[in-house]
C-alpha cells in the first residue's frame, strides 16, 4: 500500500481516481437498473381480457379531459370513437398516451397503464364502434415465416415505409418537428397495430394495401434486421452517409493528427 | 567508357547496384532526391494522409475489381444474406453482397476501400486548408495550388463515380439527383441525360460506364496530377515556418535519405493501420441495408458521401419558389419556348462554381491586391494575414452551411427541433455567415497581432506581483528568448497601395477598384515590431528596471 499511497501526487492519479469514480457508479447503475428492469419483465406478459367496465372508468379518469366523457372528441383530441381497439393498445402501450403534453406529436415514453388496464381501457373504447382489433398471436407469428417472404417483407418495407422510418428502420425526420420514430426495440404487436391504425403522423396501410400477411413479412424483416446484428461492425447509428463522415473527420482525422504530431516529435 | 568499367564493387548488392546505375545512372537521382530537405512540421503530413490513403484505394480497389460485376442484367439474389434472399436485383449489386457475404475477407476490403476513400478527400481538404491559411500557395506556388484543385476535384470524382456502383437504393438516388441537375441544364439537358445513361434514367448501361471511369479514367488523371504535385513539390521546395535559421533562401530541416524516406514509409503503415482499424470495426456504406435500387423508393436519410453534402446541402436549402415568384420559368427562346428550373440549377452549380472560382483564382486574385510578386518560401501564421484568413474562415462557414444542410434531417431529429426551422436558420447563414465570419476572424486576427506586438515590446506576463514602496502593485513582464521573440517579429504583412499611375501617368479604372480592394482588406494592419521599435523598448525597460529591488532579480 505503501508504494500506492507515494503515487497519490502522481498527475494520473486524478484519471485513475475518476475512471474508478465512474465505473464504480456506472457498475451500480447498470446492477440496479438491469434489476428493475428484470422485475418488469416477470410481471406480466399472459394474454389479458379487457373489462370494458373499468375501461370506461379508467378512461373517465384519464382521458376524458382531452377525448371527452364518452370519447366525442374536443378541441384538444380526437374523436375515439370506431378507432379499435388496436389503436388504443398501441398508444397506451407505447406510453403514447396519455399525452405527456401538447406538441407536434405524442412521444414513446415509459407506458402508465399495465397490461389489464390498456385491455380494459381498450375493450371499452371498441364497444364505442367498430375498429381494427388487436392483432392476434397468428398474424404475429414471425417464426414462421419463409426467409424468401422475410425478403419480401423487406422489398415492401422499402417501398412503403423506408421514405419515413429509414431503409434500416433508423427513423427520420418530417416537417416542423414530427419525426418517424426508430422501429428498433418496438413489440411486433405494436408495429402491426401501427400498420393498421396509423398513429400521429403515420398513413393506415389497411388490408387491401398491405395484406396481413404481407404484414408479418414486414414485421418478419424488422425483426431479422434487429436481431441479426449489423454484419461490417459497429453501425453508427445506421444513418448513412452523415454519420460516416461524421466519423471521418472526428474520430479518423483526429488519429491521423495525432499520430502526424507524434511523428514529426521524434527528431532524428 | 573505359572510366565506368574501373569501379569493381566488392559485395554481391554493390554489384548488383552497379549493374543497375550504369544502366541507369540511377545514383545520380538517388543522390539529388536522397539529399533532398524537408523540414518537420505536423500540419505538413496532410498531404501524405491523402497520398497514402490513394495507395490504399488502388490496393483495396485492385482486391474489388476481381469480384465487382458491373452488370446491370437481372438477377435473383441467392447468397447467403437472409433479408434479401430471392429479392430481384442486378448483377452489380449482387456481387457487391457477394463481396460483403461470400468472398473471404471481401466486406473488409470494401470497407477499408470506402473509409479510405472517405480520408482521401478528407486528407485533401485539410491539406489545401492548411496551404491556403498559410500563403504557401503564393509564387512561385500558384500552379501547383492549382493542380491541387484539380486533384480535390477528381477525388469527388472517384468517390461519386464508385459511390454509384453497388446500384444499391442509396447510390441510386444519389445518381437520380444527378441526373435531375444536368436535366435542368436548359436545352441541351435532356441530350445530355440520355447521352449519358443511354436512354431514359435509369437505363442498363449507366453502371457499366461509370466503372470504366472510377476504375480506369479517374485514377489515371488522378495519378498523373499527383506526380506533377509531388514533382513540382521537388522543384519548388518545401516552404517552411518562420524561425531562427529560417529564411527565403534556405530549407532547414532533415534529408529524404534518411531521415524522411523511413519517417514516410512508416506514417504510410500508420495510415494503413488507422484505416484497416477502422474498417474492421464501423460499418460504412451497408449495402444490404438499402436493398436493390429501384426508382420507387427513397429512404429517409439519404445523403451523398460527405464530399458532395455540401451540393447536395444547397439544393435542400433553396426554396421552390420565393412569395408568388416562381424559379421554375418559361422563356420564349428563338426556337420556341424552354424551362429554366432555376431551383435546380441555382444550388446545384452556384455554391460550387463560387468556391472552386475563388480557389482557383485566389493567388492570382491576393497577387492583383496586394501588388506582391516576389517568392515566398516561408510560411505565414495565419493571424499575420488578417484578411486572407478572414477570407478563408467566410468560404469555410459558407461551406459549412451548405454541409450542415445536407443532414438538416438529422439535425432536425436529433436535437429534437423542427426540420423547417433549420432549414430557415441555415439559409439565413447561408447569406449573412460568411459576412460575420470574415468580420469577426479579421478583427481576433488584429487583436492577437496586436497582443504579439505588446510581448516582443514588454515581454510575457510572469505572474509576479509587485508592491513599490508607494504602495502601488505592478506585474512582473519577463523579456522573451530570442527564439520566441524571432517567431513573433519575422514576418511581413501585405500594406494598402494606394492606385498606381501606369507608364502614361494615367490611373487606369482597373487600377481603381484594385486600390478599393487593397484598400478594404488590407488598410487594417498591424505592423511588425521593427529592431528600432525593439531597442527603445529595451532601453525603456532598463531604466525603468534600475529601480527594482534586486532581490527579486532574475
Amino acid at each position: 500500500m505503501k508504494a500506492l499511497s507515494q503515487r497519490r501526487r502522481s498527475p494520473l492519479a486524478v484519471f485513475a481516481l475518476l475512471v474508478i469514480g465512474l465505473m464504480v457508479t456506472g457498475g451500480l447503475y447498470a446492477v440496479a437498473a438491469g434489476s428493475v428492469s428484470e422485475a418488469k419483465a416477470a410481471e406480466g406478459s399472459q394474454a389479458t381480457v379487457g373489462n370494458a367496465e373499468n375501461g370506461q372508468k379508467l378512461f373517465a379518469a384519464n382521458c376524458a379531459t382531452c377525448h371527452g366523457l364518452s370519447a366525442e372528441g374536443s378541441n384538444s383530441g380526437p374523436s375515439l370513437v370506431g378507432v379499435g381497439a388496436a389503436s388504443v393498445d398501441f398508444q397506451v402501450g407505447t406510453g403514447r398516451m396519455p399525452m405527456q403534453m401538447q406538441g407536434p406529436q405524442a412521444q414513446a415514453k415509459p407506458a402508465q397503464f399495465d397490461e389489464q388496464q390498456t385491455s380494459d381501457l381498450a375493450s371499452y373504447v371498441a364497444s364505442l364502434g367498430a375498429g381494427p382489433a388487436i392483432p392476434s398471436e397468428e398474424e404475429l407469428d414471425t417464426k414462421s415465416v419463409s426467409d424468401e417472404d422475410l425478403a419480401e417483407g423487406g422489398a415492401i418495407f422499402r417501398v412503403n415505409c423506408a421514405m419515413c422510418h429509414n431503409a434500416a428502420a433508423a427513423g427520420g425526420a418530417l416537417t416542423r418537428g414530427k419525426f418517424a420514430p426508430t422501429l428498433s426495440g418496438v413489440t411486433e404487436k405494436h408495429i402491426y397495430e401501427a400498420m393498421v391504425t396509423g398513429p400521429q403522423n403515420m398513413p393506415v396501410f389497411n388490408d387491401s394495401n398491405i395484406t396481413p400477411e404481407e404484414k408479418t413479412q414486414v414485421i418478419a424483416y424488422l425483426k431479422q434486421l434487429e436481431t441479426q446484428g449489423s454484419p461490417g461492425g459497429n453501425a453508427l447509428g445506421s444513418l448513412g452517409p452523415v454519420a460516416e463522415g461524421l466519423f471521418i473527420w472526428t474520430a479518423g482525422l483526429g488519429l491521423m493528427v495525432a499520430f502526424t504530431i507524434w511523428i514529426t516529435s521524434r527528431h532524428a | 567508357m573505359t572510366q565506368t568499367s574501373e569501379y569493381t564493387p566488392k559485395t554481391s548488392t554493390g554489384r548488383i547496384a552497379n549493374f543497375v546505375n550504369e544502366r541507369t545512372g540511377a545514383a545520380g537521382m538517388v543522390k539529388e532526391f536522397g539529399r533532398k530537405v524537408f523540414p518537420d512540421h505536423w500540419s505538413f503530413m496532410f498531404g501524405e494522409v491523402a497520398l497514402y490513403s490513394f495507395v490504399i484505394l488502388l490496393l483495396s480497389g485492385t482486391f474489388l475489381t476481381f469480384f465487382f460485376d458491373p452488370s446491370m442484367a437481372e438477377t435473383h439474389y441467392d447468397g447467403s444474406y437472409i433479408p434479401l434472399r430471392g429479392v430481384e436485383m442486378s448483377v452489380a449489386y449482387e456481387s457487391s453482397l457477394a463481396i460483403s457475404f461470400d468472398v473471404r475477407g471481401g466486406l473488409f476490403m470494401r470497407q477499408v476501400h470506402h473509409w479510405s476513400a472517405l480520408l482521401f478527400v478528407a486528407g485533401m481538404s485539410v491539406h489545401m486548408l492548411r496551404i491556403f491559411f498559410t500563403g504557401a500557395f503564393r509564387r512561385p506556388r500558384e500552379l501547383n495550388w492549382v493542380v491541387g484543385g484539380v486533384l480535390l476535384i477528381l477525388g469527388m470524382a472517384a468517390g461519386f463515380t464508385g459511390y454509384s456502383l453497388p446500384d444499391d437504393l442509396l447510390s441510386g438516388n444519389g445518381l437520380r439527383i444527378i441526373d435531375g441537375v444536368i436535366k435542368a441544364i436548359p436545352v441541351v439537358g435532356t441530350y445530355i441525360s440520355f447521352f449519358l445513361f443511354g436512354g431514359e434514367f435509369p437505363g442498363t448501361a449507366i453502371i457499366g460506364r461509370l466503372y470504366m471511369l472510377h476504375i480506369l479514367l479517374v485514377p489515371a488523371l488522378i495519378l498523373l496530377m499527383i506526380v506533377l504535385h509531388l514533382m513540382m513539390v521537388v522543384i519548388h521546395k518545401h516552404t517552411q515556418y518562420p524561425g531562427p535559421g529560417r529564411t527565403e533562401n534556405n530549407v532547414v530541416g532533415f534529408p529524404v535519405g534518411p531521415v524522411y524516406a523511413a519517417k514516410a514509409g512508416g506514417f504510410f503503415f500508420v495510415v494503413f493501420g488507422v484505416v484497416a482499424f477502422i474498417s474492421a470495426l464501423f460499418t460504412i456504406n451497408p449495402i444490404w441495408n438499402y436493398g436493390p435500387y429501384d426508382p420507387s423508393p427513397v429512404s429517409a436519410g439519404t445523403q451523398p458521401d460527405w464530399y458532395i453534402g455540401w451540393v447536395d446541402g444547397a439544393l435542400r436549402l433553396m426554396p421552390g419558389v420565393l412569395g408568388d415568384f416562381s424559379f421554375e420559368r418559361n422563356v420564349a427562346l428563338p426556337w420556341g419556348e424552354n424551362t429554366f428550373v432555376f431551383n435546380v440549377l441555382l444550388p446545384a452549380l452556384g455554391p460550387a462554381m463560387l468556391i472552386l472560382g475563388l480557389m482557383f483564382t485566389w493567388p492570382w486574385i491576393e497577387r492583383w491586391i496586394t501588388k506582391d510578386n516576389r517568392e515566398h518560401h516561408l510560411l505565414d501564421r495565419p493571424r499575420n494575414a488578417p484578411f486572407r484568413t478572414a477570407v478563408g474562415v467566410a468560404g469555410v462557414v459558407f461551406y459549412c452551411t451548405t454541409w450542415a444542410a445536407a443532414s438538416s434531417d438529422l439535425i432536425a431529429t436529433h436535437f429534437h427541433v423542427s426540420l423547417n426551422d433549420v432549414t430557415y436558420w441555415l439559409r439565413t447563414i447561408f447569406i449573412v455567415g460568411p459576412f460575420i465570419a470574415f468580420w469577426i476572424t479579421r478583427r481576433i486576427c488584429l487583436s492577437l497581432q496586436r497582443k504579439d506586438r505588446e510581448t516582443v515590446l514588454h515581454g510575457r506576463e510572469a505572474g509576479i506581483i509587485i508592491m513599490s514602496p508607494e504602495g502601488g502593485f505592478t506585474e512582473k513582464h519577463e523579456p522573451l528568448n530570442e527564439y520566441k521573440r524571432w517567431r513573433l517579429v519575422s514576418f511581413d504583412t501585405p500594406v494598402y497601395v494606394p492606385a498606381q499611375p501606369d507608364e502614361d501617368g494615367k490611373i487606369t479604372k482597373q487600377e481603381k477598384r484594385r486600390a478599393k480592394w487593397s484598400k478594404f482588406f488590407l488598410e487594417d494592419r498591424v505592423a511588425p515590431v521593427t529592431p528600432a521599435e525593439l531597442e527603445a523598448a529595451h532601453h525603456h525597460h532598463e531604466v525603468e528596471g534600475g529601480d527594482e529591488p534586486k532581490a527579486l532579480g532574475h
